[in-house]
């Protein structure tokens, strides 16, 4: 029976619903010390002096260091990592975990206590005096782009780099030249707190013996961590064991190296005693980094059919403070979806980096990809306004290959897309959404001059995941390769135990894993144990972020089943007197071709292959294999969103009222996790849209680090989903499989916002920012029904 | 201070710093740290137990409050290994990813249908405001409470 393709309940529930599982915050060990930091509350200042003598001297704490003393004990081998420089030119301004002489954003530490409660850290943080000499503040890219200050004061200049991607400037030049319809148009992408529901937080253990280092982290990346930390403290990488035990989502937020995670790991091993620290959530805005930040430029041009000719995009992406592990490549991993799902001729993307005095940005569930998502499909919607054509013709009139089923097309952007067919997908969300019921309960709602004004939007995505091949990431100056260490072992007892490079933080590689092996090997997936999620057990991987999980790692795994089964084959073929070739595998029992009766279980040969007794000459004993797969190119999962809103014209409020989406991400594992992934994925897309945005003040503060302020959906602000998919193999991989992780993020915004903007439509409103708070939305209304009176609409 | 409760059926006591939220008492005190902490201002439900049979979040009481309370985590739960009806259902319908809400999200579910054994799909969502998960999109927790509730799933 195949296991593959039907939905299967997680074995990772039980353990998560009794509340048996141990996240970070979850792990003591004996005399373990309680950190405490000491925060910035300027965004740009120079620390004049730091006093720790009050806290130092408080019952229950056992130190303060501040920046200048952890520098002078020679903790720091390299300051914090920027895996991915990505011109030769970048600037990258050295980033110590604990600042000592000039703070960049709020929240930066600037000294560090250690107590033995998590209360009396707390305390002792509280009462060490610093002051601080204020320096001009960055608090905005436009900031950072038009004004006189610095957000690094030994700085000349804001920008961090400039990065382009124009194959042909001369066809761009052509296609504008002499386009019929030219379209532009620039959008905010605000910068989001990702909000992953358990805090970061870290336990640094060192060994009783002295020397080694345990790290139990909140992280998406222990094996890319592990590295990271040899690297910047000068400890030997074979002293250091990551952990990353339960962790409780993370949506890019924990794919970094953080001041928090070199401090305990190097304090433990000066100190000997076990170091320890969890994140506040309103501390989370300033010690986690932020997504998104981005001012986009986008220009179509068209023909008279509204047929794309060219894209010219433009972005000024918000660093932040400082370059973390891969701030600056963020933008770019959009930068080749610009043209979306569109057959474009030509095509150019610069993006300029700023520095500001905000929290650093990096990985965001989507990364660069909702950006890049939401331009192209707000622009095609005002393209077809002004072609004339509804924004579902729009979209057919430009889809790759006409709509049609293609492998390995090449695209304007110059890569080449694994598999696509558009318009069938398309069709069945239209279908699902039930669009032509929308449109004529819309147009009667205009006609009766309704005030709940119904508004439809389209979002027709494509997505470049699973990361990747290792020379693409290198032609790209990434800092890594992006391949994934499987290994599948037979144990004696005939149970199969897989180690897993990819680690899980809530996406349920444990019952994937196992259906890929159960389908593969012919055992029962309750038969297999992944191992993961530990650099002692597994000690090779690259880890999870990018939808690459599957498309790489559970790649990694089967073609790692396939040479297990390969050595099986031999084994057998010698115990039942067989030529190999002869041999049928199925169903997890090997048969003689024409002699039914001659069957071996691989159990059986594994069992072999254990006793080591009658196996091939020259064959090594047991039965396991591991593989390291670098995948030959991206995936492109795509998919058609349809979003129903109702907009209150007398207060702003945007209600959302149904939500579609057919996504396609090749063959599917496990049904069940897919359509969880693109629930999730919707909602945190809509968010954007809707509610969430971290808000600054001229000083650099946050105004809503909290989740008071920062509105984090709830149950009630969302409806029920109607989903469905397309099934477009991926040519990228053996299984067929692209990735969905992501999916639904990158989606969402952009069909939410177009809902919006056709809902108010009739008043000459083409825009909106997000996010489209009523406050926001009743503001544009105004000032529409202003320009309406006064006979302009421009 | 001398802090005495009984949890999930079992008297158990310890001495605390006055100011300490019932919360850590439980986590840091009792080790029963199947009760998570999201945030800092009561909002997120991570917290959620029951005190006396209602839901409260435990971040929002001080241990010494609790003192002589019948308090119920989500250790108590299941019961020899079966899990409750709601934790079936939360696993039945893939209610959960990170799993770092559903502690508080089963809490909260609970007690939700304690008040009101037939919910329609707008109640669950409305009594569910104060728990916030960032992984599900909600879509397949509804599901679990009104299967949980013997309704339409």
């Amino acid at each position: 029976m195949t296991v593959m393709g039907t939905p299967r309940l997680r074995k990772e529930d039980p353990k998560l619903l009794t509340g048996e599982n141990k996240f970070v915050d979850d792990i003591h060990v004996p005399g373990e010390l309680w950190m405490g930091m000491v925060r910035s509350p300027m965004a740009h200042a120079r620390v004049t002096s730091v006093d720790t003598s009050v806290a130092a001297g408080m019952d229950g704490v056992h130190a303060v260091y501040t920046g200048a003393e952890l520098n002078d004990m020679g903790l720091w081998a390299a300051p914090l990592p920027c895996a991915w420089p990505v011109t030769d030119d970048m600037v990258n301004p050295p980033h110590y975990p604990v600042a000592a002489e000039e703070v960049h954003h709020v929240g930066e530490i600037v000294a560090v206590v250690l107590a033995d409660t998590r209360y009396g850290a707390v305390d002792a943080a509280e009462v060490v005096e610093v002051e601080y000499e204020p320096l001009p503040v960055v608090p905005s890219i436009a900031a950072a782009r038009d004004g006189d200050a610095v957000a690094h004061s030994d700085l000349d200049s804001n920008k961090a780099y400039h990065w382009p991607l124009i194959p042909d400037p001369d066809a761009l030049e052509a296609a504008f030249a002499s386009a019929t319809h030219t379209i532009k148009a620039e959008f905010e992408q605000q910068r989001l707190i990702p909000a992953a529901m358990e805090p970061r937080g870290v336990l640094a253990v060192p060994s009783p013996a002295g020397g080694d280092v345990t790290l139990y982290s909140a992280t998406q990346v222990p094996h890319i961590l592990k590295v990271m930390i040899a690297a910047t403290t000068g400890l030997s990488e074979s002293k250091l064991r990551i952990v990353a035990p339960a962790v409780g989502g993370g949506f890019g937020a924990k794919l970094n190296v953080n001041p928090d995670e070199l401090l305990s790991v190097t304090l433990a091993n000066k100190l000997g005693r076990a170091i320890r620290w969890t994140e506040t959530r309103s501390e989370a805005a300033f010690s986690t980094h932020q997504g998104r930040g981005q001012l986009q430029t986008i220009e179509l041009a068209a023909d008279g059919d509204g047929k794309l000719t060219g894209v010219r995009v433009h972005l000024d992406a918000d660093m932040g403070a400082y370059m973390m592990l891969i701030t600056p490549g963020v933008p770019l991993l959009g930068s080749f979806l610009y043209t979306g799902v569109y057959d474009v001729p030509a095509f150019g993307f610069t993006c300029d980096g700023y520095f500001t005095n905000l929290t650093p940005t990096d990985a965001y569930r989507g990364a660069g990809r909702p950006e890049a998502s939401y331009a192209i499909e707000r622009a095609m919607d005002l393209l077809a306004n002004e072609v004339g054509v509804g924004p579902d013709e729009i979209r057919r009139r430009n889809y790759l290959a006409g709509g049609g089923h293609f492998e390995n097309l090449e695209t304007a952007s110059t890569l080449v897309f694994d598999s696509g067919h558009y318009s069938p997908n398309l069709d069945a969300a239209l279908e699902l959404s039930g669009y032509d019921q929308l449109r004529a309960e819309q147009a009667k709602r205009r006609a009766d001059g309704d005030t709940k004004h119904l508004g439809i939007g389209l979002c027709t995505y494509v997505e470049i995941c699973g990361l990747a091949p290792s020379r693409a990431l290198g032609g790209l100056n990434y800092g890594a390769g992006g391949w994934e260490h499987a290994t599948v072992r037979f144990l004696p007892t005939g149970k199969v135990e897989v180690v897993s490079g990819s680690t899980p933080h809530g996406q349920g590689h444990e019952t994937a894993w196992s259906m890929i092996v159960a389908d593969k090997l012919g055992v029962d997936p309750d038969d297999v144990t992944v191992l993961h999620s530990d650099t002692a057990i597994s000690p090779l991987g690259l880890d999870t972020y990018g939808s690459r999980s599957l498309s790489v790692g559970g790649v990694a795994i089967a073609v790692a089943c396939d040479k297990v089964i390969d050595k099986a084959r031999e084994i057998a073929a010698h115990q039942l007197e067989a030529n190999p070739d002869d041999l049928d595998f199925e169903a997890g029992t090997f048969a003689v071709k024409g002699s039914p009766d001659k069957t071996m279980p691989i159990q059986a040969v594994a069992f072999g292959a254990f006793t080591a007794h009658d196996l091939p000459d020259g064959m090594e004993p047991n039965l396991q294999e591991q593989v390291t797969w670098d995948p030959p190119n991206f995936a492109f999962p795509f998919g058609s969103h349809v979003a129903v809103v109702e907009v209150d014209e007398e207060t702003g409020g945007v209600e959302l009222l149904d939500y579609t989406a057919i996504d396609d991400c090749g063959n599917q594992v496990n049904p069940l996790i897919v359509e969880g992934q693109v629930h999730g994925g919707i909602v945190q897309g809509v968010a954007q849209a809707l509610w969430e945005g971290a808000s600054y003040d001229a000083d650099g503060n946050c105004r809503n680090p909290s989740l008071l302020d920062y509105l984090v959906p709830s149950a009630a602000e969302v409806p029920n989903m109607k989903l469905g998919s397309t099934t477009t193999p991926s040519t990228s991989n053996p299984l067929g499989v692209k990735g969905v992780g992501e999916a639904g993020t990158i989606g969402s915004a952009a069909a939410v916002i177009n809902a919006v903007c056709d809902a108010l439509s009739p008043m000459g409103i083409t825009d909106m920012p997000m996010p489209a708070s009523p406050a926001t939305v009743w503001n544009a209304i105004q000032q529409a029904k202003n320009n309406n009176e006064n006979g302009g609409g421009q | 201070m001398q802090v005495e409760v009984t949890v999930n059926g079992q008297a158990k006591s310890a001495d605390v710093e006055p100011r300490t939220l019932l919360v850590h008492f439980l986590r840091d005190e009792l080790g029963l740290t199947g009760t998570n902490v999201g945030c800092d201002t009561s909002s997120c439900g991570a917290c959620t137990v029951h005190i006396g049979g209602e839901s409260v979040k435990s971040c929002t009481v001080l241990a010494v409050q609790a003192r002589g309370e019948d308090i119920t985590t989500i250790e108590g739960m299941a019961s020899d290994g079966v899990l409750h009806p709601m934790q079936q259902a939360f696993m039945e319908c893939h209610g959960l990813q990170c799993g770092y809400c559903t502690p508080g999200m089963v809490m909260a579910a609970t007690s939700l249908l304690s008040e009101n054994p037939s919910p329609t799909e707008a109640d669950v969502r409305e009594g569910l405001e104060g728990n916030l998960c960032r992984c599900t999109g909600y879509h397949n927790i509804v599901k679990a409470v009104l299967q949980a509730s013997g309704g339409q799933s």
